[in-house]
């Protein structure tokens, strides 16, 4: 069972990301087992799978902030544009530039909210005026957040709602312009309004970017995603069309979950 | 079975609110005893003249009462002053050996520049020079002072004048010493530079000659008094600081001499072996002791922080160095006193001088006690507090900020300044808060480290090149400890105990609100949302 996850690789025209052979440890506990399969380029894919299955360190493997974390092992490659992000010829930084993310408590910096949406900006160097304003304003807009906000962007960020926090977020994220969002269960701190929100922004999102989701809640899985890969103890168990994983699940462990049986 | 009242657990609320209920009892009463005695002491309060039943008279304010354990009689301290002629100011008087006593009108109390306070009776006014006197001796009295204070501005600017010829003269001395120093007495400059010293000191006697004149001059006015019994007293008007009638003053008087005084102890330099007069040498010092020290420790201890909690590898020896920052904290500050002298005024400081003053030598510039190494000496001792506080600022952080600043392309160094020292800095400002309250309460190390009893000259002023870091310095806490322990007249030094106290709580408590008010404006503007 361990060495079969191989078959779970898809046929995908255009994939943006290939993870190939994929351990990670922590310390001496594997929490990622041979993971093998391809994210297509501008369209979402969620990962589902019960708690501690290993869906969020993995998707904080491709922008490597497991770095981060003192304990922890990797082998085998990420590819990025065909190049293995975990080569010592890549930059870390340029990287996560290119790789915006989203956390499960939405966490804007102390600062106004224009501050917050030009931050990557900022630190990338970025400092003429009108460049900053213009990106915030269409990364606002691309947010669904600008009407809300338009009138008080000097204010403090701490004054807007969760759900326009996690907006922010999302704003913050695509004003570098990255190639790929990773959502670490943007939803799962919010209420059900601006949870349809959110995902209201995903699927507007969807063909623009490549996202990557991570989600407990399999409705929501079900109505962003194009694909659906569903993990379970570290390893992939099936990675397929949302569509036919939701209706016709190849392996009975992914049946059992989506049919609610455990997880 | 228990009680609903244990239960609940209902002693344990009343015992910890006891326990508070103490704490604040004993600091209040702390409070209450430094401020009554502190600010009293500028209100002026009466003369009595009392009547003894052997005929001899006393007169002076009633310090204290209290009474005799031994023979249960009452009795009251007076203070006599006139220490010129009585030799003692204080005197203590049994209350059944007063006949009577009286407040009389005209009873006069002097200030003066020595011995103290004299208390008695105005008999006469010589004055020199004073075309029109007004009538009665007081208004005399009055009229000479006030010409004597519109005589003052030319005295000061004399002897402000010699002190810079002294300045200019000693930093001539130092060039010759550094000259001769290289072996060049025969050189040009070394002429040149004598040939100026012997101008600078002709007129350094010229100057002498004036101010010994003006002073002869301002002795000649002169005032004759009798004490309580009746001894004459002649008192030039040059030695007062200050006269009134302490029974014949309206309220608005008294708050206007509180107010004099008060002012007088803010910015004059203290008299009489400190025990009166002004406070202000030792107020700048212990001010820019604080500041200095601040400048040195505040940013290293930051920085110092930082790396402990952001840079460092959490392991066995980031463990150690924090158990053995958390202690250091805790050493008794005599030993980093001892240390100070030992590294930075031996060590350091005497290498300086090797190094750059090697003419002054064997007399130290560096190589001695002065306000410099007193701050940094506090700068250790308070260096843990602020790395604590750093690294527990930066530990309460939520994990959230800092993922999502990396997570955005930030450097460690740009998510530490733009994100982290910012919201950090409300603790860090706790940690200073802490640590200059600390610095400024601390005497022990200072006593071997550069503080004296008198200053000659500040450690900041006028004269090039206007920071003199290795002088010596006065210090409030030093003041205390000094007048209230060590002065040979203990009995009048009191009162400025007392004042000396308050303002250095004072001084303390307008630092803290300060950084408090600075603190609660950045939590305001670096408010996390939950």
């Amino acid at each position: 069972m361990k060495n079969d996850n191989r078959n779970a690789i898809i046929a995908i025209e255009d994939s943006i990301v290939q993870v190939r052979d994929l351990n990670l440890f922590y310390g001496t506990s594997q929490a990622l087992f041979n993971l093998n399969f391809d994210i297509p380029r501008n369209k979402v894919t969620a990962l589902i799978g019960p708690s501690g299955c290993g869906k969020s360190t993995f998707i904080r493997c491709i922008n490597r902030m497991n770095d981060l974390v003192d304990s922890v092992n990797i082998n085998g490659s990420i590819q990025l544009d065909q190049q293995d992000i975990f080569d010592k010829s890549v930059d870390v930084i340029d990287l996560r530039r290119k790789i915006g993310m989203v956390f499960q408590k939405s966490n804007p910096f102390p600062k106004s909210i224009y501050e917050n949406v030009i931050y990557g900006l900022r630190i990338g160097g970025v400092t003429e005026k009108p460049v900053l304003e213009e990106a915030a304003e269409v990364s606002l807009k691309r947010s669904a957040l600008w009407d809300e906000v338009k009138d008080r962007l000097h204010d403090s960020a701490m004054g807007l709602s969760g759900g326009q926090m996690q907006r922010l977020c999302i704003a913050r994220a695509i004003a570098v312009s990255p190639d790929i969002i990773l959502m670490d269960e943007p939803c799962s701190a919010l209420d059900p309004r601006s949870t349809a929100h959110i995902e209201e922004l995903i699927r507007e999102l969807n063909g623009e970017y490549t996202i990557i989701i991570v989600t407990h809640n399999m409705q929501q899985a079900s109505r962003v995603s194009d694909l659906t890969a569903f993990l379970y103890e570290g390893e992939l168990i099936e990675f397929g069309k949302t569509t036919d994983l939701f209706t016709v699940p190849v392996k009975k462990a992914t049946e059992d979950y989506i049919t609610g049986r455990f997880g | 079975m228990k009680s609903k009242y244990w239960r609940e657990g209902e002693p344990f609320v009343w015992g910890s609110g006891a326990a508070l209920a103490l704490i604040l009892l004993l600091i209040l009463t702390l409070l209450v005893v430094i401020f009554k005695n502190g600010l009293g002491v500028f209100w002026v309060s009466p003369l009595s003249h009392l009547e003894m039943q052997d005929g001899s008279k006393l007169m002076g304010e009633v310090v204290q009462s209290s009474v005799m354990s031994m023979r249960d009689e009452p009795r009251s301290q007076l203070k006599i002053a006139n220490r010129d002629l009585y030799s003692l100011d204080f005197k203590w008087v049994s209350d059944k050996d007063i006949k009577q006593v009286t407040y009389p009108q005209d009873a006069i109390l002097i200030e003066r520049q020595e011995y103290g306070n004299f208390v008695g009776f105005l008999s006469s006014v010589t004055l020199l020079n004073q075309p029109s006197l007004p009538s009665g001796e007081y208004a005399t009295l009055l009229a000479g002072l006030d010409d004597l204070k519109a005589n003052m501005p030319e005295l000061e600017a004399v002897k402000s004048q010699i002190s810079d010829l002294n300045y200019r003269v000693e930093s001539l001395d130092h060039k010759l010493a550094k000259l001769r120093f290289r072996g060049e007495e025969q050189g040009d400059d070394f002429q040149q530079l004598t040939m100026q010293k012997e101008l600078l000191q002709t007129e350094f006697q010229t100057l002498v000659t004036t101010l010994n004149v003006l002073q002869a001059r301002l002795m000649q006015n002169t005032a004759r008094f009798t004490d309580a019994s009746g001894t004459m007293l002649t008192i030039p008007l040059s030695a007062m600081v200050r006269v009134y009638k302490p029974n014949n003053l309206s309220f608005f008087a008294k708050v206007s001499l509180y107010l004099q005084k008060t002012r007088e102890l803010f910015f004059d330099e203290p008299r009489e072996s400190n025990t009166e007069g002004g406070l202000f040498p030792a107020i700048f010092g212990t001010v820019l002791l604080i500041i200095i020290m601040a400048i040195f420790s505040f940013p290293l201890g930051v920085i110092a922080g930082v790396y402990l909690r952001e840079y460092a590898r959490d392991g066995f020896m980031v463990r150690l160095v924090r158990i053995a920052v958390n202690n250091l904290a805790g050493i008794p500050s005599i030993v980093y006193g001892i240390f100070g002298l030992a590294f930075f005024i031996y060590g350091i400081g005497s290498s300086i001088d090797q190094i750059f003053f090697p003419a002054q030598l064997p007399a130290p510039t560096f190589g001695t006690g002065g306000i410099l190494w007193a701050s940094l000496t506090l700068g250790l001792l308070t260096i843990p507090v602020v790395i604590v506080s750093t690294e527990e600022a930066l530990g309460a952080i939520p994990g959230g900020l800092r993922e999502s600043s990396y997570a955005l392309g930030a450097t460690k160094f740009q998510t530490l300044t733009r994100i982290l020292i910012p919201l950090a800095s409300p603790g860090i400002m706790t940690g200073f808060i802490l640590a200059m309250a600390r610095a400024a309460g601390e005497v022990a190390p200072l006593m071997i480290t550069g503080v004296v009893k008198l200053a000659p000259s500040l450690a900041l002023d006028g004269q090039y090149p206007f920071f003199h870091l290795n002088r010596k310095f006065m210090h409030l806490g030093f003041h205390i400890y000094d007048i209230g322990f060590q002065s040979p007249n203990v009995e009048a030094a009191k009162p400025m105990v007392f004042v000396t106290t308050l303002l250095l709580i004072g001084i303390v408590i307008a630092l803290a609100s300060t950084a408090i008010f600075m603190r609660n404006r950045m939590k305001k503007k670096f408010a996390i949302a939950d």
